[in-house]
């Protein structure tokens, strides 16, 4: 379970990341910790997969990956571990879910494919449906991002 | 002052600085010393130029990125079928959600695809009841995850 200094340490760690020489140091300061404790709480989170990553999200669209498609798919689902072993392997795919299926709606796998353009990632699905032997599948291209935030875990709200 | 304009390019070390920098920043009293020695260059150099990449937009957010299952939380994601007149004033009504952290107008018949992080079923419950009967909407899908194979935002520069 998640103690109180847990989720300051959480909360913290979603400002801004201090582009400084000790950037460990500024943060415990911020909480009001000694560095030390800062990087033993944060080792083990990551160590115990709370933190999934610890590094930069870039802007895909700045970084030349100006594409990207929702693509979902309609797997049989004796089949979802296989072929998700396979879509996950895939440089392009950033995110690889099984979902559960509505009546409206029949697909339950879905992976974000980013590429440098709409032709890029189309042909990206056409080679996943031929290595999958999947072959019921929707591309939902963006036409506008309403929004895009990182998620504020803990913080709590002035 | 965007790449695809033409105007600031990312030169060969800051490929190699954020190809690293995307899953490797050091958990250490000097993570970009770290990083600096890995790359064979001063620890300023590598602060100032995270600084003019950060400035130039190249970098959403430098960090901790945390799992939201293991913290707690519980997401989805969902679909509404709005009309084309109300696609707007819809967006932004989810928007105004703190748990709903991406929103996309897609093509197709369902076209506004949003994500949802709270803190418990009931939460998510509410909210999507309450987007359900927003004017334009004329249906509304929820589809949670069963398992996740992936998350990995990273791109090979």
């Amino acid at each position: 379970m998640l103690d109180e200094l847990d989720k300051r340490i959480i909360a913290a760690m979603q400002d801004e990341f201090p582009l400084v020489a000790e950037p460990y140091k500024e943060i415990a300061a911020r909480i009001g910790i000694s560095e030390k404790e800062l990087l033993e709480r944060l080792s083990s989170y990551r160590q115990s997969g709370k933190i999934r990553k610890m590094g930069a999200v870039l802007k895909h669209r700045e970084v030349g990956f100006s594409a990207n498609a929702l693509c979902a798919w309609v797997v049989p689902p004796e089949r979802l571990e296989e072929v998700g072993q396979i879509m996950m392997r895939h440089p392009a795919i950033t995110h690889c879910y099984s979902r559960i299926p509505q009546p409206e709606w029949p697909y339950n796998f879905y992976i974000m494919l980013h590429g440098h353009s709409r032709e890029e990632c189309r042909s990206m699905a056409t080679e996943l449906a031929q290595a999958t032997g999947v072959c019921q599948y929707t591309m939902l291209f963006s036409t506008k991002e309403w929004k895009k935030t990182s998620m504020s875990y803990f913080v709590r709200k002035a | 002052m965007k790449l695809g304009q033409g105007y600031v390019m990312l030169t060969s070390f800051d490929k190699a600085l954020l190809n690293i920098l995307q899953t490797g920043l050091p958990i250490a009293s000097r993570p970009f010393a770290e990083l600096a020695e890995r790359l064979g260059v001063g620890e300023d150099a590598v602060i100032e130029r995270l600084e003019y990449l950060k400035e130039h937009g190249f970098i959403r957010r430098i960090g901790a990125f945390f799992d939201s299952t293991s913290l707690g939380y519980v997401g989805t994601l969902a679909a509404a079928k709005v009309e084309e007149d109300y696609v707007e004033e819809v967006a932004k009504a989810i928007n105004a959600y703190e748990g709903v952290t991406h929103n996309y107008e897609r093509d197709g018949s369902f076209n506004l695809w949003f994500t949802l992080l709270v803190p418990t079923i009931e939460i998510q419950q509410g909210i999507l009841e309450e987007i359900r009967n927003l004017k334009g909407v004329s249906s509304l899908i929820n589809l949670p995850a069963d398992k996740k194979y992936k998350v990995s935002v990273q791109f090979n520069l």
